[in-house]
């Protein structure tokens, strides 16, 4: 009872075919059936895709989803359908939940709200320690043979910065096949910081956030997951000298990789000299010489993902004054646009690239099946189709989780997700969100084929 | 003017302006009843969230002055500090029909946040924000020193070629950040003086020079020494070990005030702390103009609230 589909002369991206020029896409129970040209199938729907471009389904390595708890910044269901309309087919759900991602209950219910949403693959995060207090390990172990089957733990929104508790929660996940991502902060170096210390910052009177607060976790980091022989994923990556400090690491061998957000490649920290909260995120926006070099990382593979860290929020605690205003901007909508924007117009990365950054390798660090293969044959039918030519002036409208605290609102940005096809059936057709109950139910399909 | 909010934005013309203005309700002082009725019928708000007596106490006289409606607002331990967030109160003050508000609060950029708000279209008048700025202390600074460089015929002058030398917690003050984008606009040369953890980040790339010797500083012979406050806590988190060394290293003590030429300015933005970044000999001495700047700040509270409520009107008229 699976949809057909085909995908009506596209231009692939990241097949690993290579050549150019447009092809058809049969899917069929969920895969890839066929590629090819002029495919034809009586009994499926036709998807005209001439001048769009196919990417292999966008996994989000960071994602803040905000149930439980704080279902009024966004929820399982909303957080789903921001993703699919920014074009991804997965997300991890960071553990700052209330309660936090800490046992099997919770993990497996944010999987099950996420299933049974049907926009996305929603992976939970598990916690390092438990409620994110950075004192005891978690049920890491729990948490990874969980129907979850978490690979991904971290304390994000906080730092692990005690050496000794990371040490042992480095050895500790790898034991499981997972991997820590770490939120590199250095508490006492940011005590009350605001935005990034510096020349605005001094004008401001904005407390700073030094740069070589992420920089000493991050170099001490690397040294441990050298020293007792784990891999570490570092969260955000946001200055020059953290770049650098990664690419020291893997010149030396060192088994990490390096996430870093699309606001952090497109915006600077001059965005706060009119105090405006929707600027304020953690880490802080740096300088364009920041900017500059974590394009650079991306082009030389030492920062190996791109990932959103998507933080929705309600209006009233970004409408005050900064001081007093949340950190965390929503970048599931605008992802691959801001993305375009700062990398593929500017042919730092080719499509190609974009594929592996937000595809290919965020899958592989979060141990999501069935993205090695990109858009192949046989391979699970999880595809985002774009037009790299459209513009348009972003807006509050094109949102679509519950909160509008996003940084690129009124910024003309390049390239629109125009489907998404996730498990094989469509989340997003003409450029908008397939309606809530078609998607819960084509899910639910989908579930019953996989069991029986 | 559309707001006060920083000094920053402010043109040199429109700094000479405010000074001039002052200068005439300066006059004004003077006289038998001190008072002009330019804005009846406007109401101002005095909304502050910090406690601040002085400031607040200037800025209604000031308004008095001009026989405005004041209402005094502090939001400072009530239920508005606590609960009730800005833009709420900014709502409430616009539906009393509030004209000007003077706002004071612990945040840096509060008072630009109301200014570029829909909340409340009354002018915004930044009596201090956070660590930012206090643009009214350092006009009423650049007043008190055109003043003492020029008497009576201080009109239209800028500050160009005088020293300013300012010393203390440069990081943490809004003073100073007024008074470095003000004086500089009026042809100053401003000098910072302090301990490195007390200068702000990229200081290098402000339009002043920087010292961490206060006596080599004094030497250069500055015509305006200006103290800041230290605040003791600062000992706490590590910017200097103790009050004695700070004191010895950068307080105007009766030794280096002797040292000082007679004409030299001493100014203290207040309040003082008596004994370690300023001596009573000091604070006292015929060169300190502590008490003038104080009237002088209601001269230029008065300019600065005249030209934002009715002075862009008078000059269309
Ligand atoms: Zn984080
Ligand atoms: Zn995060």
């Amino acid at each position: 009872m699976s949809q057909r589909i085909i995908v009506r002369a596209v231009e692939l991206v990241g097949s690993g075919a290579g050549g150019k020029g447009s092809t058809d896409i049969l899917i069929a129970d969920g895969v890839i059936a066929e590629l090819g040209s002029r495919l034809s199938d009586a009994k499926a729907t036709v998807i005209d895709a001439d001048g769009l471009i196919a990417l292999p389904g966008l996994v989000d390595l960071h994602t803040h989803l905000r149930e439980p708890g704080f279902e009024r910044s966004e929820t399982v269901l909303s957080g789903s359908r921001a993703a699919a309309i920014g074009g991804f087919t997965a997300v991890h759900a960071m553990a700052n939940t209330n309660p936090v991602a800490d046992t099997v209950s919770v993990v497996e219910h944010v999987m099950s709200l996420g299933d049974s949403a049907g926009y996305v693959t929603v992976r939970p995060v598990g916690a390092v320690t438990v409620g994110l207090g950075g004192v005891r390990l978690a049920e890491i172990g729990a948490m990874a043979r969980s129907r979850a089957k978490v690979r991904v733990f971290s304390d994000d929104g906080k730092c692990v910065s005690d050496a000794q508790l990371m040490r042992r929660a480095l050895e500790y996940v790898a034991t499981f096949g997972g991997v820590v991502a770490q939120h590199a902060q250095e508490p006492r170096l940011t005590e009350g910081a605001q935005m990034n210390e510096g020349r605005v910052s001094g004008e401001l009177g904005l407390e700073g956030w030094p740069s070589v607060a992420e920089e000493a976790i991050i170099a001490r980091d690397v040294l441990l997951a050298e020293f007792v022989g784990a891999r570490l994923h570092v969260c955000h990556v946001s200055t020059a000298g953290s770049v650098d400090v990664v690419r020291w690491a893997k010149a030396r061998g060192i088994p990490v990789t390096a996430e870093v957000t699309p606001h952090h490649l497109l915006l600077t920290e001059e965005l706060a000299s009119g105090y405006d909260a929707n600027f304020k995120v953690n880490p802080p926006l740096r300088r364009s010489e920041d900017v500059a070099a974590l394009r650079a990382g991306l082009a030389d593979g030492t920062i190996d993902v791109i990932a959103t860290d998507h933080a929705p929020h309600p209006q009233e605690v970004k409408d005050c004054a900064w001081a007093d205003a949340a950190f965390g901007m929503v970048g599931l909508e605008s992802a691959l646009s801001v993305v375009q924007a700062a990398l593929v117009d500017t042919e730092v990365l080719a499509w190609t690239d974009i594929a592996r950054v937000l595809s290919s390798m965020p899958a592989r660090i979060g141990h999501v099946e069935g993205y090695d293969r990109g858009i192949a044959a046989g391979a699970p039918a999880e595809l985002t189709l774009v037009d790299p030519a459209a513009r348009r002036d972003f807006e509050v409208g094109d949102l679509r989780g519950e909160s509008v605290n996003s940084p690129f609102v009124g910024l003309r940005l390049p390239g629109r997700v125009m489907a998404t096809i996730h498990a094989g059936n469509p989340t997003v057709l003409d450029g908008e969100l397939v309606a809530a109950e078609r998607v819960a139910a084509a899910a639910t399909k989908s579930e019953g084929r996989g069991r029986g | 003017m559309k707001h006060l909010v920083s000094t920053k934005s402010i043109s040199r013309d429109e700094a000479i302006d405010i000074l001039d203005v002052a200068e005439d309700m300066s006059d004004v002082a003077g006289r038998e009843v001190p008072r002009l009725p330019a804005l009846r019928g406007k109401t101002i708000v005095n909304l502050f969230y910090e406690d601040s007596t002085r400031t607040k106490i200037s800025f209604e006289v000031a308004a008095k002055r001009l026989s405005a409606d004041v209402i005094t607002f502090s939001a400072k331990g009530s239920s508005v500090s606590k609960g009730e967030s800005l833009k709420d109160t900014a709502q409430t003050l616009a539906a009393m029909g509030a004209d000007a508000v003077i706002v004071r609060h612990p945040a840096s950029g509060a008072a630009e946040v109301l200014a570029r708000s829909s909340w409340i279209d009354a002018k915004i008048l930044n009596a201090g924000d956070g660590t930012h700025e206090h643009p009214t202390q350092a006009l009423l600074d650049a007043f008190t020193i055109r003043r003492r460089l020029h008497g009576d015929h201080a009109r239209g002058h800028g500050l160009d070629g005088c020293r300013v030398t300012i010393v203390g917690d440069i990081e943490h003050s809004r003073v100073a950040r007024s008074n470095v984008w003000l004086l500089t606009t009026l042809g100053a040369h401003v000098t910072l003086v302090a301990p490195a953890t007390l200068l702000p980040p990229s200081v290098r790339a402000w339009p002043v020079e920087v010292a961490f010797d206060l006596d080599h500083a004094l030497a250069a012979g500055p015509d305006v020494v200006m103290m800041l406050r230290i605040q003791a806590e600062r000992m706490h988190e590590s910017f200097f070990p103790t009050e004695r060394e700070y004191s010895t290293h950068w307080g105007l003590d009766d030794v280096r005030m002797r040292r000082l030429p007679g004409n030299t300015l001493v100014m203290h933005p207040g309040p003082m702390n008596r004994g370690l970044e300023i001596s009573s000999g000091a604070a006292d001495s015929p060169m300190s103009t502590v008490r003038e700047q104080v009237a002088n700040g209601v001269s230029v509270r008065m300019a600065a609230l005249y030209l934002l409520l009715i002075g862009n009107e008078a000059e269309v008229a």
